[in-house]
């Protein structure tokens, strides 16, 4: 009874977050949404027993990638800037589109046979240590596990490139925010 | 215990919002939030058709962390490309950046 309690708490939390993580104009604010809809799926995990990815989840999402969101606003965005209008003009299509995903999403949902179904059976208690094994056994997940890693190496050498260097366009191309200091 | 239907349904609410997020915000830091949502969106679905139809088995969490793998990677080249970008124009509004308009 109380893992209802919790779900239904955490997931009003994490819509309303979500809700504030892209429609604030305040990308710091955004971003702090962000953080805790990450932090009640890592909740949602521990709910559905996946503990070793609830803990990933609190590392790496929350650890690695909000800081690393942060650290871009703070490189990218002069601090009193950061109010400007939070839309472009043509946001309505993106309500039509998120709207028809909605829809499509729900009806789906509501015709899915095993949507209402409970678990097949429990989750091994040993099973971290199991998958642990499976990631690396030659006859398990060795393949993905190794793309993985080389994608994260050349995606870390290529973000240290991109971000590296890079002269700025003088040319005909406005300045905008010089433009709005001055 | 909790229908799977009802985690169905708060990862189709945060792709959506995540969808919304991704098309109408200007900032493309803010792009890049929504982005992340919609593969939380994506992440959760993958756990709760493992914990409900195959607890079993390590297909879904391996997918769940190669899932996590790509998204740390996707958003790490992203802000690097935004960084450049601003270096470059002294703006990261994604509807700013219109060089290729005609």
């Amino acid at each position: 009874m109380v893992a209802y309690w919790i779900f239904a708490l955490v997931s009003l939390l994490m819509v309303l977050a979500a809700l504030v993580a892209v429609t604030n104009r305040n990308l710091v604010r955004a971003t702090m949404g962000l953080v805790l809809v990450l932090f009640g799926n890592a909740v949602l995990f521990v709910l559905l027993e996946a503990y070793f990815l609830a803990v990933a989840q609190v590392i790496i999402y929350i650890g690695a990638i909000a800081i690393l969101i942060v650290f871009a606003i703070m490189l990218t965005r002069h601090v009193g800037d950061a109010w400007g209008p939070a839309f472009h003009r043509a946001w309505a299509w993106a309500v039509v589109v998120a709207g028809g995903l909605a829809v499509g999403l729900l009806f789906w949902i509501a015709h899915w046979p095993a949507a209402d179904g409970k678990a097949k059976s429990p989750v091994d208690p040993q099973y971290t240590k199991l998958l642990g094994k499976a990631l690396v056994a030659p006859d398990g997940y060795v393949i993905p596990f190794e793309v993985a890693s080389a994608l994260l190496l050349a995606a870390l050498i290529g973000a240290i490139y991109v971000a590296w260097g890079g002269r700025r366009v003088k040319g005909p191309y406005p300045q905008r925010s010089e433009e709005k200091e001055a | 215990m909790i229908p799977l239907g009802a985690y169905l349904m708060v990862s189709a609410a945060l792709f959506v919002i995540g969808a919304f997020g991704a098309l109408a915000r200007k900032s493309a830091v803010a792009i890049l939030i929504g982005l992340e949502l919609m593969f939380n969106a994506a992440l959760l679905n993958a756990v709760a058709f493992w914990r409900y139809l195959h607890p079993q088995g390590f297909d879904g969490t391996v997918f769940a962390i190669v899932i996590l793998a790509v998204a740390a990677a996707e958003v790490a080249v992203g802000l690097a490309l935004f960084i450049a970008v601003y270096r470059r124009f002294g703006t990261a509004e994604a509807d700013e950046i219109a060089l290729l308009r005609g």
